[in-house]
């Protein structure tokens, strides 16, 4: 298994003055993340889960502490530097999938690619057909997005997090929006994703999902609280089979 | 970072909501239209007057004798002899401006023949005359430089004179017509130029030599007038230069003192009517840039609301790396598309819509291709302006919290 090394975290603080109180959101978070993991952090609300995925994502800059993302320190960067970051390292997929409205999957994929130059039209293109076909949506490329179920557009955003061929996915609650049997088809595809070697970060605060990553961290009170490796995580797709099919 | 794209991006944005935009833009389209139509009939109007004069001939100079003082008392210019013959010969010969110049005598009196008489004005001139006045002879000929010599009793007539003398059609060229006693044989009739622009009547005239008018009808010596033409309508302030040099001279006017006599210009009389359809140009296409102004406020207010509105898109764009200045792009470039647009259309509808004036109404237009231009070039700015607020809000959002507001 690769080892090399995507995140590093060392002693990240960050704080929030809020009137004349400094809220401690994050107090001292130290990790690394290799290559081919798929790490699940939870905590419940007020963890500091949300501020530690907006710093991941290179949203928001720590306090103190510093942040290697690919080797590269990030707090130092400026706003554009870290937005240019955003764009070639990370795929972001959110919780209530943000697809621009009566946009096809298709365009809705090659979002990320039209904010880097480098690539062509053509490129562009294929890149986001390809991004489609991974995550099984081939046969709705040119469906607009408000013609589809809540499933295909968080598979449609899926592929938008992966066309531009990431080092990390970061996932903010992916399947919170989802009911259980199509939040188990998502998470049947991001354990596919990290089967194909891509690392994914998984923020949620529902505790069960922890036994399908491969690796836990519990957060609480802006502290790491358990940091447990998973050797077995159990297969999303076994679940599937076993939930009962809905009859309508 | 790349335009194509940044268009792209701004045009499906648009393409989303074709009637808000189309609203918006329908404040520039009306904003354009106006002001070209109303540039349009403005000049159209600037032109037809400008034509009107030139007809009367445009670099034409008069020079009339001043009114004076005579021991405190106010004397009628006309009564005034202080103009010369020698002082046409010096215009005539020392000046350069002057491309023709006649003297002017005249007499208003009964004309005969046969049974019909009419009232009219006799003006006794040279040929440059007609030159001056852009008058052209329709049959028969001009008197000639030796009929001027030997006061030759001939004249030429206009048309008013024409029909009522001859009313019953006859060929008038070499009948005799009589004037304070004095019988004129007429050697050419003048081209109808109708009224001019001050209701007078060109065709009501007779010309004749200026020394037959002076010697046989008025028994004078001296000038009522002069006439002269500018070589050019531009060149006429460096004429009347000329000849208020000469003038003064001959009349041995000293420093200081004021002329003895009046130049008048048709380049003032022309310059004088512009600056008043120039007002009333101005004051349409004042009109006209409100409601542009007004076009572009809307497009703020559509831009603004649009921001709000699409704050999360903004949050996603930024989250999946579009930096401030393609967020900042991406609204200018729909702002600037909305306007320029809008810009297109209004044109095609001003231009249209000044057709329609011309035909319809019978307004005479112009459609300068500087207005044409300026609303155009007028239009992208607006966007740009309008739309740079809306813009700058748009890019300095927090992506954290665009991306999770509701």
């Amino acid at each position: 298994m690769a080892t090399k090394e995507i995140i590093r975290l060392e002693n990240i603080r960050r704080n929030f003055i809020v009137g004349n109180e400094t809220v401690h959101a994050l107090r001292g978070v130290s990790f690394t993340i290799n290559a081919g993991e798929f790490v699940t952090i939870m905590g419940t609300s007020g963890s500091g889960k949300s501020t530690l995925l907006n710093i991941l994502g290179c949203l928001d800059t720590p306090t103190s502490g510093e942040y290697y993302l690919d080797g590269i320190p990030v707090r130092s960067m400026g706003k554009n530097e870290r937005s240019v970051l955003r764009n070639r390292k990370i795929g972001f997929v959110f919780q209530s999938y943000n697809l621009l409205p009566k946009t096809t999957a298709l365009e809705n994929v090659e979002l990320p690619l039209m904010y880097n130059s480098a690539i062509s039209a053509r490129e562009r293109h294929e890149l986001a057909s390809r991004a489609l076909d991974a995550v099984g949506l081939a046969e709705r490329k040119n469906h607009k997005s408000n013609q589809m179920s809540g499933g295909q557009q968080q598979r449609v955003a899926i592929a938008r997090a992966l066309v531009n061929d990431p080092v990390i996915i970061l996932a903010d609650e992916a399947t919170g929006n989802l009911d259980t049997r199509t939040s188990f088809e998502i998470l049947v595809l991001f354990q596919e994703l990290h089967d194909r070697g891509r690392t994914i970060i998984f923020v949620t605060h529902n505790p069960e999902l922890s036994a399908y990553s491969s690796r836990n961290i519990v957060l609480r009170d802006g502290k790491i609280i358990s940091d447990t490796p998973n050797d077995h995580p159990a297969s999303a797709l076994e679940m599937l089979k076993k939930l009962p099919v809905e009859s309508d | 970072m790349n335009l194509t794209n940044l268009t792209k991006i701004a045009l499906k944005a648009l393409n989303n909501n074709k009637m808000r935009c189309f609203l918006t833009m329908l404040g520039i389209i009306i904003g354009v239209a106006s002001v070209i139509t109303m540039l349009a009939i403005g000049q159209g109007s600037k032109r037809s007057i400008r034509a009107q004069i030139a007809e009367m001939g445009s670099n034409m100079i008069m020079i009339h004798p001043g009114n004076m003082e005579r021991g405190g008392v106010r004397q009628d210019a006309s009564s005034m002899q202080t103009l010369k013959l020698n002082d046409y010969q010096d215009i005539l010969d020392g000046t350069e401006y002057v491309s023709a110049c006649s003297p002017s005598v005249s007499s208003s009196g009964q004309f005969i023949y046969g049974a019909n008489n009419y009232p009219s004005t006799i003006y006794g001139v040279t040929e440059d005359y007609l030159e001056i006045r852009k008058f052209s002879i329709d049959e028969g000929s001009m008197f000639t430089p030796q009929d001027v010599l030997t006061s030759a009793k001939v004249c030429l007539v206009g048309q008013t004179i024409i029909d009522n003398l001859f009313p019953n059609g006859e060929n008038p060229i070499g009948k005799v017509i009589r004037f304070n006693k004095i019988p004129l044989k007429i050697v050419g009739t003048l081209t109808p130029k109708g009224y001019n622009s001050m209701g007078m009547d060109q065709d009501d005239m007779v010309l004749a030599p200026y020394t037959t008018v002076q010697k046989r009808v008025l028994a004078i010596t001296y000038l009522q007038g002069i006439f002269c033409s500018a070589l050019t309508e531009e060149l006429t302030p460096q004429a009347i230069n000329e000849i208020t040099q000469i003038l003064r001279k001959n009349h041995k006017i000293k420093e200081g003192e004021d002329d003895d006599f009046e130049i008048r210009s048709q380049e003032e009389m022309s310059s004088m009517m512009s600056s008043t359809t120039d007002m009333m140009t101005i004051l349409l296409a004042c009109i006209a840039g409100i409601s542009l102004l007004v076009g572009g406020i809307g497009i703020m207010n559509i831009m603004y609301v649009s921001v709000t509105e699409r704050t999360r898109e903004i949050g996603l764009r930024m989250s999946i790396g579009a930096r401030g200045i393609d967020i900042l792009a991406q609204f200018l470039i729909e702002a600037v598309l909305i306007s320029v647009t809008g810009g297109i259309i209004g044109v095609l509808l001003g231009v249209g819509a000044s057709m329609v004036v011309n035909l319809v109404f019978n307004w005479p237009v112009y459609i300068q291709a500087y207005s044409v231009i300026l609303s155009f070039f007028v239009c992208t700015i607006t966007g740009i302006f309008f739309g740079w607020y809306p813009a700058r809000k748009a890019a300095n959002l927090d992506p954290i919290e665009a991306i999770r507001y509701e």
